[in-house]
């Protein structure tokens, strides 16, 4: 296989969610001297972009998504460590948790998928993530994103508790808040100082990646 | 088992030798990017749309939540209770997760509600069983804690039982008025999630002998075709031991799956009821064939 039959594999292969195969070629894109960030940005970050723009269309469902999210993780367990050798900047560093009071976590979980999926750096928080909590995570790790997940009417005030213990450590300015879960919307992220919202993992990957690329650019 | 639920005019059971109790789920802005504007100035004309359709769709119950941001939820479910039991005589469901939502909204009721829900958490039991108690209405009981909603059955029939246990014990709350949910999660997140939620209401059911609901339209979330995915769930988790759901009554095939279930298990006699709704859908029909000519 040349190099365009690898990348081109690479992303048929992801966006079918074939783990096996992507692995397969990440490891044959290596042994022929492809360089990693040129898998990475060539072909599959290009697939799984493809995968999110079917899925907000409407065309692609939640299961295929999450297969192809899950793909572009195994190549990227391979690739992670040659790209940080090779100092390639990654995508972004995404914080993530459910806050305080709320243990739901299918639909965080599935965001972390599409983020891992499309490169990001993701520290998971889990459910019942207290504000000291992202806080702490936040000075240790330094990421570009914070999101924050409620699916509750009672829990989702927590987002403005937050987003105050945030200002108050005087972390505000130096993050982005990302904020999502069932009963969320656009207003209510508006009204409790979020800075986004999105109604669905494959928008909050594209606002995500709007986001890192205006901080980078500012 | 049985859990007698009413309005001051009707009244419905659930249980095991029952028709499945079909509890309309439309009454909740979760979604509904217009209908929580018109909740925000105040506007619940909606409503009536929902419940007409509803009713007319087969509801037998209506859950009402009015969990929408940034409004005054309390306020709202009072007053949405009473718009509802002014237009139908179903018993309702009251459906919030803020406590003083649950108390207007059980203040404002006239009969012996559903309240929707209470947790495994310490703090929301000492603050709901209490207001059930005192209002004499029936509970649903959710297997989750303060740490996780755990996927694996046995974990949520632990859950459950202590729940059951607490709410019968401490509180005095007849066990017949304790509706545990087993939980229905997304199979398009993991498709072996609904096997797990069937052997869940297997062994509540049988275990506890509790009455069971699910919110059965979670299933099919983020799938094509959701009304297929219902109409076959909901239809599986009765043979497991379901007795009711919090689903979408407006859809006449997965109403009509139900329907067709509840003969297929012993619970329409004669095929009464599945009789008599085909001769309404023939004389409809005729109706309209007779206006057109």
């Amino acid at each position: 296989m040349n190099t365009e039959e690898i990348l081109k594999g690479l992303y048929d292969e992801t966006m079918v969610g074939n783990k096996p195969a992507v692995l397969e070629l990440t490891q044959a894109g290596l042994d022929a001297g492809i360089a990693p960030e040129t898998m990475l940005f060539e072909a599959l970050i290009p697939s799984l972009e493809e995968v999110g723009a079917r899925f907000e269309r409407g065309d692609w469902f939640v299961p295929e998504m999450l297969i192809a999210g899950k793909a572009m993780a195994g190549a990227l367990d391979l690739l992670r460590p040659l790209l940080a050798q090779t100092g390639v900047e990654s995508v972004g560093t995404f914080v993530m948790g459910t806050v305080k009071g709320d243990v739901h976590d299918i639909g965080k979980n599935l965001v972390n998928i599409m983020l891992e999926g499309a490169g990001f750096t993701v520290i998971d928080l889990g459910v019942q993530v207290p504000p000291e909590k992202f806080i702490a995570a936040i000075e240790e790790h330094q990421p570009d994103i914070v999101g924050m997940s409620a699916f509750l009417t009672t829990t989702m005030p927590m987002f403005k508790a937050n987003i105050n213990a945030l200002e108050k450590a005087g972390l505000r300015d130096k993050v982005v808040v990302m904020v999502g879960g069932a009963p969320v919307t656009q207003e209510y992220a508006d009204v409790c100082g979020a800075d986004g919202y999105a109604a669905d993992a494959a928008t909050a990957v594209r606002k995500a990646k709007e986001f890192v690329a205006a901080r980078r650019a500012g | 088992m049985h859990t007698v639920l009413s309005s001051s005019r009707a009244s419905i059971t659930i249980g095991p030798d029952q028709p499945f109790c079909i509890i309309g789920e439309r009454i909740n802005p979760t979604g509904r990017k217009k209908f929580q504007e018109q909740l925000r100035e105040n506007d619940l004309s909606a409503i009536e749309v929902d419940v007409a359709q509803q009713i007319e769709g087969g509801a037998m119950m209506l859950d009402v939540n009015m969990g929408a941001p940034l409004v005054d939820e309390a306020k709202l479910l009072g007053e949405a209770v009473t718009l509802v039991q002014s237009i139908t005589d179903v018993p309702l469901c009251i459906d919030s997760s803020v406590v003083e939502a649950l108390e207007a909204g059980l203040a404002a009721y006239e009969g012996k509600a559903l309240v929707n829900s209470v947790t495994m958490e310490r703090e929301r039991i000492d603050l709901i069983l209490p207001l059930v108690k005192r209002y004499g209405a029936a509970v649903i009981a959710l297997p989750n804690d303060e740490e996780a909603i755990p996927e694996d059955p046995q974990r949520r029939l632990e859950l459950a039982k202590r729940l059951v246990g607490i709410a019968t014990e401490e509180f005095g709350i007849p066990i017949a008025d304790i509706v545990v949910d087993p939980l229905a999660m997304p199979i398009g997140a993991d498709h072996t999630l609904a096997l797990k939620t069937m052997d869940a209401i297997h062994l509540i059911s049988t275990e506890i002998g509790v009455n069971t609901t699910l919110g059965a339209s979670n299933v099919s979330f983020g799938m094509p075709d959701r009304h297929t995915l219902n109409a076959v769930f909901i239809p599986m988790a009765m043979q497991a031991g379901l007795t009711s759901a919090i689903m979408d009554a407006r859809t006449a095939q997965i109403v009509t799956a139900v329907k067709a279930a509840d003969l297929m298990r012993g619970n329409d006699e004669w095929g009464a009821n599945w009789i008599a709704a085909h001769r309404a859908k023939q004389a409809a029909a005729q109706t309209a064939e007779a206006a057109k000519a």
